[in-house]
């Protein structure tokens, strides 16, 4: 990787490795009475890792300006692979804390192993490490191609990349230590996310400055997601973590926002992390990788435009049904509910292009499985969207609230929706990123496709089995007019549904560890393929002249 | 004319992000800004007492340890859930909570009106192996809270981050944070007069895990867990129970 670099990228790039390992030094200094120390001792051995790696590549041969004849992909085959890997420990993470549940002595007598502390590591590991190194070497892929423009330079995509990923093991290994905000799907603590906004800003910074570079008129569909995913992550993001550090010897912070205004920070942050990272983002993939796989251009640009917008503008409003008949006030819930039900209407309109996309091409969804991959996951997307609608109605959030039916819908979401349209995407990027004719094995995806749908049905079935269920069960009244049931009893009628459900986990695993070895034989296989068109455009050389 | 005004819009990326930021800033400020200018918001609760450092210590471990996770401490205005649980949460109840810890699942049961429920030794023992107590539970045993030693040389740092983010703490209580937490657990000290000085008379002292000769985390998690719907009663005054016994439907 050091040899893609310029002889000016390589000395930043030690610089910059040498600035974290000191940050590093600095926090264990600091924190030597802390768990902090355990951090900066990470920080301080990433930064020297990343030193040693640019070091050691220090001398090679820099490239000519040949290298702007061609797209720059290398950070985007180490995002695939990172993705893959994250995917692998989150979803293992995941049977493991399911298990859990069925079998709670299936942990160690050491605090690191318990559900509280495992948890954050599973939604981080997929979410974040999973998701979102997908969507960064996506994003990379689908801008320059779109664009017809290279990145513009080789330093920041790596630095977005690598400095990604160092926010992932600081957050995952953090909760093994205790160090969370607790604020979910943000549990990483102030220093983690001081460093992700500056990582942030570097992606928001690239990717801009390769749009306008662009060699097209237009700026792509796709983009339109991608930019809206990196924004808008960037103002939740920034928002909800405002916090105050014990001292800047401590992990611990406490948030700027108390009590019932925290919890609407925390529900608009969390609901438009679903948004945004997980829906808009991955949109943006089924954007291009869906049309591009089916050979087929996008049903409707108006529809694209109404769904962009909608998604947009109305998702903004929806945090608030999860805090329904809670403490938060009645007009806030209505705004949420209302918003909630109207956000159906963009959610459909996206489902719906995606899905007339694929008029004329059906043939193809039969006979290709990563086609199909994409397919599943936008009909998934259109159910959990019309589910998620409709548990925002007061009414029924009073039943599902609380329950694991609310574990059902995120899955329905997480598994069948983004899961699945990166395996697709993946499925249809690997081959053009290494230059091979194609997979290493079709049959293998196969596998994976029917692992994957039985997985995601599995789990999604079971949730919404218990969850109901346990919502009926606490609702009950005998004729005496009493709770007809103890809240152990609803617990106990859990326990089928609990190890259904870490089974069907366990299938969506083998699935995604069949995908990782399927990519990593595809890399090595001999059977290379060039193609003379996958180049940016021509003027795009003189205007990247250094 | 829509189509053509987009066309033109998807040309500028600089147009386009500006549209963006613009479109999705409005739910935003429209929901949260008005809950800080809104006053019926948060009620008025004047008895309303703070965490004390050995409390405040107790839920940083309940953070540390993810129990929101499963537990949720937000009774709902729903009929079944008040009679479950006790009445329903008030806006004030959490006025002091940074971060709020309501959740969002209730894998074991919520916890907002657990204090006093049970015993210290009840809590002691389900701490230490739950099925011990409840047969059927499937919540984690947290066996090393007994045999861990709390740290409280920081709490007065806790306290002061505290006080800066809007808690009311004062300089007294900041000062004495370490001593007040460890007299809490030690009815038999000194300091215990300072305590409930500083905190209030119904400040509960005593050996939360059962021994004084160590301030562990469990004296900490277990003296939290027994406030927990006590700092005021704000919430019982409002009543949440209806007047009359609701008829079932014939």
């Amino acid at each position: 990787m050091i040899s893609t670099l310029t002889r000016t990228e390589r000395f930043l790039a030690l610089w910059i490795s040498m600035a974290v390992s000191i940050c590093g030094l600095g926090l264990a200094i600091a924190g030597r009475d802390d768990p902090l120390l355990i951090h900066g001792l990470l920080i301080l051995l990433f930064g020297l890792v990343c030193s040693y790696i640019v070091m050691f590549g220090y001398e090679e041969k820099a490239p000519g300006t040949e290298r702007l004849s061609f797209y720059y992909d290398e950070p985007i085959k180490a995002g695939v692979i990172f993705a893959m890997i994250w995917a692998v420990f989150g979803m293992f993470m995941g049977v493991w804390v399911a298990a859990q549940l069925a079998w709670p002595d299936l942990a160690f007598d050491a605090p690191w192993s318990g559900l509280g502390r495992l948890r954050p590591t599973h939604t981080t590991g997929v979410i974040f490490g999973f998701g979102g190194n997908a969507l960064i070497a996506t994003s990379f892929h689908v801008v320059q191609r779109t664009s017809r423009a290279r990145l513009p330079d080789q330093l920041s995509p790596w630095f977005v990349l690598v400095g990604y990923n160092m926010y992932c093991l600081i957050a995952v290994s953090g909760y093994l230590l205790g160090i969370t905000q607790s604020k979910e799907y943000a549990e990483s603590e102030w220093y983690a996310d001081i460093w992700l906004v500056l990582v942030w800003v570097t992606y928001f910074v690239l990717y801009i400055r390769t749009l306008a570079r662009r060699k097209e008129p237009h700026i792509y569909v796709a983009n339109w997601y991608f930019l809206a995913f990196i924004l808008v992550v960037a103002i939740l993001h920034i928002v909800n973590n405002l916090a105050v550090p014990v001292s800047l010897g401590h992990a611990k912070s406490y948030t700027v926002w108390p009590g019932v205004q925290d919890a609407m920070v925390q529900w608009w942050y969390g609901h438009n992390a679903v948004a945004f990272f997980l829906t808009s983002g991955f949109l943006g993939m089924l954007y291009y990788y869906l049309p591009v796989r089916a050979q087929r251009p996008i049903f409707s640009y108006r529809l694209s435009i109404l769904s962009f917008w909608g998604i947009t503008f109305f998702y903004m409003w929806a945090g608030s049904h999860h805090l329904h008949y809670t403490a938060l006030p009645d007009w806030v819930q209505t705004l949420g509910m209302t918003f909630s039900i109207m956000l159906l209407v963009p959610s459909w309109a996206s489902a719906g292009n995606a899905l007339l996309t694929l008029n004329g091409a059906w043939h193809r969804v039969r006979d290709d499985a990563t086609l199909r991959f994409m397919m599943i996951a936008a009909v998934f997307y259109g159910l959990s969207t019309f589910e998620g609608s409709f548990m925002a109605i007061r009414p029924v959030n009073s039943l599902s609230h609380y329950t694991d039916w609310t574990i059902g819908h995120v899955h329905a979401g997480a598994l069948g929706w983004v899961a699945l349209i990166t395996f697709g995407s993946f499925y249809t990027l690997v081959p053009v990123l290494w230059k091979r004719r194609q997979m290493y094995s079709p049959a293998l995806i196969e596998w994976h496709f029917w692992l994957a749908l039985a997985g995601t049905l599995i789990y999604v079935f079971a949730m919404w089995n218990s969850g109901i269920i346990q919502g009926l069960m606490w609702r009950t009244y005998t004729e005496e007019d009493t709770l007809a049931y103890s809240f152990v009893d609803s617990l106990k009628a859990m326990w089928p549904y609990y190890v259904a459900r870490a089974f069907g986990g366990l299938l969506f695993l083998i699935g995604a560890i069949i995908c990782l070895y399927n990519i990593l034989m595809t890399i090595r296989s001999p059977d290379k393929a060039e193609s003379r068109d996958d180049v940016p455009h021509p003027a795009d050389l003189a205007l990247a002249g250094e | 004319m829509s189509e053509f005004f987009h066309r033109k819009l998807e040309r500028s990326a600089i147009g386009f992000v500006l549209a963006i930021i613009a479109a999705a800033s409005v739910g935003g400020i429209v929901e949260i800004a008005p809950l800080f200018t809104i006053d019926e918001t948060v009620e008025a609760a004047p008895d309303m007492r703070l965490y004390t450092p050995l409390e405040l210590a107790g839920r940083n471990i309940y953070v540390r340890e993810g129990c929101y996770a499963c537990h949720s401490q937000m009774i709902r205005t729903l009929r079944d859930e008040v009679d479950r649980y006790g009445p329903y949460s008030l806006a004030v109840e959490s006025k002091n909570d940074h971060p709020m810890l309501w959740g969002s699942k209730r894998t074991g049961p919520d916890l907002a009106r657990v204090g006093d429920k049970y015993g210290d030794a009840w809590h002691v023992a389900h701490l230490t192996y739950p099925r011990d107590v409840v047969p059927e539970s499937n919540m984690p045993a947290y066996r090393w809270l007994a045999r861990t030693e709390l740290r409280i040389d920081d709490l007065s740092e806790h306290l002061a981050a505290q006080r800066m983010v809007g808690v009311p703490y004062t300089d007294e209580m900041v000062k004495n944070a370490r001593a007040d937490a460890y007299a809490q657990a030690n009815p038999d000290t000194d300091g215990v007069p300072g305590v409930m000085q500083r905190y209030g008379d119904e400040t509960q002292v005593r050996a939360f895990d059962g021994v004084t000769s160590q301030l562990t985390e469990m004296d900490a998690l277990v003296a939290y867990l027994q406030i927990l719907g006590r700092l005021t009663d704000a919430a019982h005054k409002n009543t949440a129970a209806p007047e009359t016994s609701p008829q079932p439907l014939d």
